[in-house]
């Protein structure tokens, strides 16, 4: 890969969002967010993040799905945490997702609409939730 | 606990967008020796008693975890960089901003490994804010050198929390790593 400038970019976005343009995204947004606090990254979020990106972009779902970055959730003891919120599914926090899970929770949760088994952690510890 | 020295610059640049910062600048500068990083900020600064407290590892403003009694990024990176025998210094005014610069040496057994530059990159550019981020990244003998506006980035790509805009940021950096 050449190093890309950034009219290269500017022309990748043009031809990208012509594609997306015309499907139909409205109120389908799949928030994925993804626990980087140092406890996280010491449990290897950041390969988790990436393998996620690839995960979803395998699976053609790119258009539908915002993904952030978020400190502790107050799981450390099963990081790294993902917190998912779609619409129709109910808004889950799954733990232990190292890198290699991130296929199986994407085609799982995002694509076939079911939970992951043995990886659901509910909801933040209650030091982290806001009053 | 960190793993790398990108993830104490992930650390450190978290610790300038809470600050309130407008403008955050990151220079790397690698060489076959040594990385070198200097992350400077506009944020709301420290004076010297809250400058001396930010290194204490049992001292944390209680703002951002209200319940917790430590406060680990600087404290973290001064321990790395001391017990590697690498270099750290912080400089920083109340109300104009903070700059922290570490240094590590490869040849030094207990230096961390590097990690993902590019990667690290992303991350911060995805940080939340409105603030503008210029980024320099240069490694000499590799040829790798490029510089990165967050603010010119966001104008092409929209916001980078979209996954497609993400992707697109993501091929872009990662690119910038070949030679010139």
């Amino acid at each position: 890969m050449a190093k890309m400038t950034l009219e290269e970019l500017r022309a990748l976005r043009d031809s990208k969002r012509q594609d997306l343009a015309r499907r139909d995204v409205e109120g389908k947004e799949i928030q994925i967010i993804v626990g980087m606090g140092t406890c996280g990254i010491a449990a290897g979020a950041k390969l988790t993040f990436d393998a996620i990106v690839e995960a979803v972009q395998r699976h053609g779902l790119e258009d539908k799905v915002v993904i952030r970055q978020t400190g502790c959730m107050g799981l450390c003891y099963v990081e790294p945490t993902v917190e998912v919120v779609m619409p129709g599914m109910p808004t889950v926090i799954y733990g232990k997702m190292t890198q290699d899970i991130a296929d199986k929770f994407v085609r799982k949760h995002l694509v076939e609409h079911s939970l992951l088994d043995n990886h659901i952690f509910d909801r933040p510890a209650a030091d982290i939730i806001k009053k | 606990m960190h793993f790398a020295v990108t993830d104490f610059l992930l650390d450190i640049v978290q610790n300038s967008c809470e600050a309130g910062a407008s403008l955050i600048q990151i220079n790397i500068e690698e060489t076959e020796t040594s990385i070198a990083i200097k992350v400077t900020d506009n944020g709301k600064g420290m004076d010297e008693t809250e400058l001396n407290k930010a290194l204490d590892p049992f001292y944390t403003d209680g703002v951002k975890h209200p319940s917790r009694k430590v406060g680990l990024g600087l404290p973290f990176l001064k321990q790395a960089t001391e017990q590697s025998n690498g270099r750290f210094e912080i400089r920083s005014e109340k109300g104009k901003g903070t700059e922290v610069f570490f240094q590590f040496f490869k040849n030094e057994i207990d230096t961390p490994p590097v990690g993902d530059i590019p990667g690290a990159l992303i991350s911060v550019l995805c940080m939340p804010g409105d603030h503008e981020m210029l980024i320099s990244r240069e490694k000499r003998e590799a040829g790798i050198r490029y510089e990165l506006s967050r603010q010119e980035l966001s104008g092409i790509l929209g916001s980078f929390e979209r996954m497609d805009s993400l992707i697109l940021l993501r091929d872009f950096v990662r690119s910038q790593e070949e030679q010139d």
